[in-house]
């Protein structure tokens, strides 16, 4: 038996050295060397950039609070849209913290639609449901002074729909909502990648 | 619940079942060591390797040598990867200049990842390097999968051999799997996750001025890299905390149903390159059948909970399904279908947080792994777990018509049913054992989150999770204390080796029986009567042992919540 070990213990030692190098080193690299040159917007974090300055991920979600934007689905990472802290609220069924903030949030934002009340899983979440962002567009329209019917429209347009009819919920990116919106206002510059 | 829900469900359950073969195939290649269609372009990588470590790949082992060469190797191994976690901040690509890990947390962490569980204690866009991701973490990925799939190819040694000592070559195995099975499948995926938005790079952060003048950095990596083997492999380990709830892991619903697809891939091939190997494909379709079964009512219990939702926020004012720790992208189907795949197999990647499901949502989860993560299962220990329960089958029908077992050819006789229980107890001994000690323990009490009966849930899914190396959590739990660290990496140890070397033990004593063809008396393993029976064993004999225990927690929940209790 101490034999055998004594026989494993070249290959288990150069066999370490050999499977991390490839595994560890170069097979990352080699990824990410395609995956640079093939997909470069998707590979760096599919930046949003305008005016030449990076405003953001479109698949990141950020803390608009502003009344003229569309606000995005409570967080629950770190103080709120932390990417360096993802997560969710890890609050059970039955906690109490769980339902009074959800009783709370409900009496500020009354008919509000569930997505709007709850936090996601990463606490980083783009999207909001087309209910989520309907619900705000009196809101945003009041503050803009623009017509309701006009936000409305450019939320309609904004709706992915699942793939297929059943892969995914119908769904609204919010930056890109906003971005749009504010194209539409004519507020901030209009280069967008 | 709707109906595109369960045509999600329906179709994910035909493409498990339509790669089966073709996965099967491969693994079949593999297992017999012939050539396959990449070995013109890596057969120089394999042999060099060879050459470099001093092995003969035609040089075949007994079970103890098999064992006592995994062993070590996976003992080096983990200490290759605390050492690099504990020199983090000396290493290179850490531009965020990130500390070392403390001694409990890299110990916790390097095992965490050996025994294929990667529980984790840390938060990855916090705590580590690219360097330590890529270096120290992926490399486990391949290798803990390896070796699961070794073990499980030397129990199918053990099965089809007649008359021998020996059950395969260890080195070999392991070498061949990762450069012809696990390298080629993570390199096409990875390239798939990026098309679909996974970034890959191996800058750290950048930062962004937001729309309205905030800022916000953003954490990137060689993400892909990294999730496609962690999927593959059924690993779990995310780069980042919230895992494949995070968009950066997991950008759509398209790439979602893919990862799950992936989570499955290897351990569905696994049931027919069992039954092919032991000469009768149809042995393989019988054990995927038994699975499925199990599988399609896990599903449904976790769709139909999270969909029913939580009466509690409905009086609260908050209508429908339970969309608290959900993303929206994937919607409700796909989240119960993630979480149930997930824990299925011993994956433990999340795309939804499992602490806040619904009392009966997250039961199905902890009762998946508490199974033995035996419904498709982990790559490799899925397989062994299941036969396990396939022999106290066999043995429990011996029992009932008074003859001496016999499955795939092969006499079950004392030793092996001795080998198989002492396997299957180690589960509940770790799960039990250790909540119990935590829930009695300052330290231990000191963990969850939350209160009450769900307080005792995060502590139970902390044990089962890291004893059924699955790695997924009731996430509330503060994990990261030495406490934890240290009594969590004892049972993720245990739960993983106390289960490899009596499986290879088996196959040692299997190979040394002579194959005796069936008769009219031989139990027939292949219809509906054998799949009922294996159903039905699996759900009393690993299923009946945590029922007190899961009294206390989801169960206790479930009513208190009916009763509008709040803790």
């Amino acid at each position: 038996m101490f034999d055998d070990l004594v026989r494993a213990l070249r290959p288990a030692l150069v066999l370490t050295v050999l499977l991390f190098a490839l595994t560890g080193l170069a097979y990352p690299a080699a990824i990410t060397a395609v995956a640079q040159a093939l997909f470069p917007d998707a590979a760096n974090g599919s930046l949003v950039v305008r005016d030449g300055r990076v405003i953001g991920s479109g698949l990141i979600a950020q803390g608009f609070a502003a009344p003229g934007y569309f606000h995005p689905r409570p967080s629950a990472a770190g103080k709120g849209y932390d990417p360096t802290a993802s997560g969710g609220s890890n609050l059970g069924p039955t906690s109490r913290a769980l339902i009074d903030r959800v009783a709370a949030d409900v009496r500020a934002n009354p008919g509000a639609p569930a997505d709007l009340l709850t936090t996601s899983g990463s606490g980083l979440d783009p999207d909001i449901s087309p209910q989520a962002a309907q619900w705000q567009v009196r809101r945003v329209a009041a503050a803009r002074h623009i017509d309701e019917a006009r936000i409305a429209g450019l939320v309609a347009a904004s709706v992915e729909t699942p793939l297929l009819g059943f892969l995914g919920e119908p769904h609204i990116n919010v930056l890109k909502l906003n971005l749009a919106l504010d194209k539409l206002a004519g507020t901030g510059a209009h280069s967008t990648r | 619940m709707t109906l595109a829900g369960w045509t999600l469900i329906a179709l994910f359950i035909a493409l498990c079942v339509a790669i089966t073969k073709p996965m099967g195939l491969w693994l079949f290649a593999l297992y017999e060591g012939r050539a396959t269609p990449l070995t013109r372009v890596l057969g120089p990588v394999e042999r060099g390797f060879y050459r470099l470590a001093g092995v003969d790949p035609a040089r075949e082992q007994t079970w103890r040598q098999y064992a006592l060469a995994l062993l070590l190797f996976q003992l080096v191994t983990t200490l290759a990867t605390y050492a690099l976690l504990r020199l983090q901040a000396h290493l290179p690509l850490n531009p965020r200049g990130l500390p070392g890990l403390s001694p409990d947390l890299a110990m916790n962490t390097a095992i965490s990842f050996v025994t294929n569980t990667n529980w984790q204690a840390y938060a990855g866009e916090a705590t580590l390097s690219n360097l330590s991701q890529m270096l120290a973490l992926v490399p486990h990925n391949f290798l803990s999968a390896a070796s699961g799939i070794a073990v499980a190819f030397a129990l199918f040694r053990g099965f089809a051999r007649t008359q021998t000592p020996f059950i395969g070559n260890v080195w070999a195995d392991l070498t061949r799997i990762t450069l012809y099975l696990l390298l080629p499948l993570a390199v096409i995926y990875a390239l798939v996750l990026v098309a679909g938005g996974v970034p890959q790079t191996f800058a750290s952060t950048v930062d962004a001025t937001t729309l309205e003048g905030a800022q916000q950095t953003l954490v990137l990596g060689p993400v892909a890299s990294q999730e496609a083997i962690k999927m593959v492999g059924t690993n779990g380990g995310g780069f980042f905390n919230a895992n494949s709830a995070h968009p950066y892991e997991n950008p759509t619903a398209l790439i979602n149903f893919v990862q799950m697809l992936s989570i499955f891939a290897i351990g569905v091939g696994l049931t027919w390159c069992f039954g092919k190997a032991v000469g009768n494909p149809r042995q393989g379709w019988a054990i995927l059948a038994a699975m499925l079964i199990l599988f399609a009512g896990g599903v449904a219990v976790v769709y139909s909970a999270e969909s029913v939702g939580n009466p509690l926020l409905h009086q609260a004012g908050l209508a429908g399904a339970n969309l608290e720790g959900k993303e929206l992208r994937f919607g409700m189907a796909a989240s119960a279908l993630f979480a149930t795949v997930t824990t299925a197999a011993s994956c433990g990647a999340v795309n939804a947080m499992h602490d806040s499901f619904t009392p009966l949502g997250g039961l199905i989860p902890l009762f998946n792994i508490e199974l033995g993560e035996v419904v498709v299962g982990g790559v490799g220990s899925g397989i062994y777990g299941f036969l396990l329960f396939a022999l106290l089958a066999v043995f429990i029908a011996g029992l009932m018509v008074g003859r001496t077992p016999e499955y795939v050819g092969k006499k079950i006789e004392a030793r092996e049913v001795k080998l198989a229980v002492l396997a299957i107890v180690v589960l509940p001994l770790c799960i039990l054992g250790g909540t119990a000690l935590a829930s009695v323990l300052p330290a231990g009490l000191a963990g969850p989150l939350n209160h009450g009966p769900h307080g005792f849930s995060e502590i139970l899914y902390a044990f089962t999770s890291a004893t059924g190396n699955n790695g997924s959590a009731f996430g509330g739990i503060s994990a990261n204390t030495p406490f934890y660290n240290g009594l969590l990496a004892v049972a993720m140890w245990i739960g993983r080796f106390f289960m490899i070397v009596p499986v290879l033990a088996i196959a040692g004593s299997l190979a040394g029986k002579r194959v005796i063809p069936a008769s009219a008396g031989s139990f027939p393993t292949t219809g509906p009567l054998w799949v009922g029976l294996l159903v039905a064993v699996i759900l009393i004999v690993g299923g009946l042992t945590f029922l007190p225990a899961l009294a206390l927690g989801p169960i206790a929940e479930y009513r208190a919540m009916l009763a509008g209790t709040l803790f």
